[in-house]
């Protein structure tokens, strides 16, 4: 039960954040859009299109899962040479 | 609408799904049990969190502190290049020095920049602004690997960034390297060598780098924008409002930044100091 506290407490917090903004118009925009694009706009300056425009359909979250795939294995890869796994019963099975 | 018939007819039992259980049967399936019924072994907190932060997390990808294409002039933009260059190049060469000197330097650069380029384009809700932003990882980047590399890896990042996943820009490329990878880099290195050098321990030096070089990251994002864009109006108060506008955002992600920051460094501390050994202020002790 312990351990449920903490967890049932961090839940509340992410669930009343997201009933308390659901009513906002900008609810979860990032802060490019809410902040620096509005005031590029207010400025006469709004944002253009990407000149290589994946933002069309599911077509952005495909790219986001390739990248976050291929940098998350070069992360792994990178960490398993910088940190290799512990041989906690090295000296034992030698022993045996 | 859940249909009553359905569930009747989707109820599992060992035998039909063929497998092999210990003692009791399979509990029957019924419109009363919820996700807490999923079971009471070590997994249910974890899937009931992960389904929060799905819940949380459902509307569309949204970005954050990156300029996007566009949205500066060209001379702002080309001045922002200049700018961000001599930092670049001098992370480069940086990396050839430093590689030749120790043999694990390139795989600990591999592994930054590949953190950095996920952590940047990973947005994370802040319940408290509705919003969403990300970290940019360049704090603790700059403590493992100097201010130099970490302009390096910043611009690779932003780069894949504004060509592939449609988040920042080619034009705006510059100003972006400058307000990430090096007002983000230096300030956290430079952040984390004075705290050390006043005694502050290691992991409140790592907080306050972190937390500090995200901040930094978006003051310089404001101050770009204040200044490509105020026109014949106040640039203090431009960049006042752009500032302010990051608060609500920008706090409780610096402040979790700096968690971020002090957790990964503790944790090479007690697996691996040696890769401390460069770091400023302190070495691996």
């Amino acid at each position: 039960m312990k351990r449920w506290i903490p967890i049932l407490i961090l839940a509340g917090i992410l669930l009343s954040g997201s009933m308390s903004t659901s009513g906002r118009a900008a609810s979860w925009s990032g802060v490019d859009e809410t902040v620096i694009e509005k005031f590029a706009e207010k400025a006469g300056r709004p944002a253009r299109e990407p000149f290589i425009n994946t933002d069309q359909g599911d077509l952005l979250l495909f790219v986001f899962l390739l990248a976050g795939a291929v940098g998350g294995f070069a992360a792994g890869y990178w960490f398993r040479v910088l940190f290799p796994p512990r041989r906690k019963n090295a000296e034992g099975s030698k022993g045996s | 609408m859940i249909d009553d018939r359905i569930i009747t007819r989707t109820t599992v039992t060992p035998a039909k799904a063929g497998v092999q259980w210990n003692r009791a049967p399979l509990p029957r399936l019924s419109r009363t049990d919820g996700i807490a019924a999923v079971g009471k072994g070590g997994t249910a907190p974890l899937f009931f969190l992960s389904l929060v932060v799905s819940l949380c997390a459902l509307p569309a990808p949204a970005f954050a502190m990156h300029i996007s294409e566009g949205i500066l002039p060209i001379s702002w933009a080309v001045l922002w290049y200049a700018v961000a260059l001599p930092f670049v190049a001098w992370g480069l060469r940086d990396l050839r020095r430093r590689s030749e000197e120790t043999p694990w330097f390139k795989p600990l650069v591999g592994l930054v920049g590949a953190a950095v380029f996920l952590i940047s384009c990973m947005p994370i809700p802040v319940p408290s602004a509705g919003t969403c932003s990300h970290p940019s990882g360049t704090g603790i980047a700059a403590i493992l690997i100097g201010p130099g590399l970490t302009a390096v890896v910043a611009s690779i990042a932003l780069t894949l960034q504004a060509l592939f996943l449609a988040h920042g820009g080619i034009t705006t490329l510059g100003a972006n390297i400058v307000s990430m990878g090096v007002a983000g880099a230096w300030v956290g290195w430079g952040v984390f060598t004075a705290a050390r050098r006043l005694g502050l321990p290691w992991f409140a030096a790592a907080f306050l780098a972190g937390m500090l070089s995200d901040w930094a990251t978006y003051a310089t994002t404001s101050l770009e924008l204040a200044a490509a864009l105020h026109g014949d109006g106040s640039f203090t108060t431009m960049f006042s409002l752009i500032l302010l506008a990051f608060v609500p955002t920008q706090l409780p992600l610096g402040i979790l930044e700096g968690f971020l920051c002090a957790g990964v460094l503790k944790f090479i501390r007690s697996r691996r100091p040696e890769l401390l050994r460069n770091v400023p202020a302190g070495g691996a002790a």
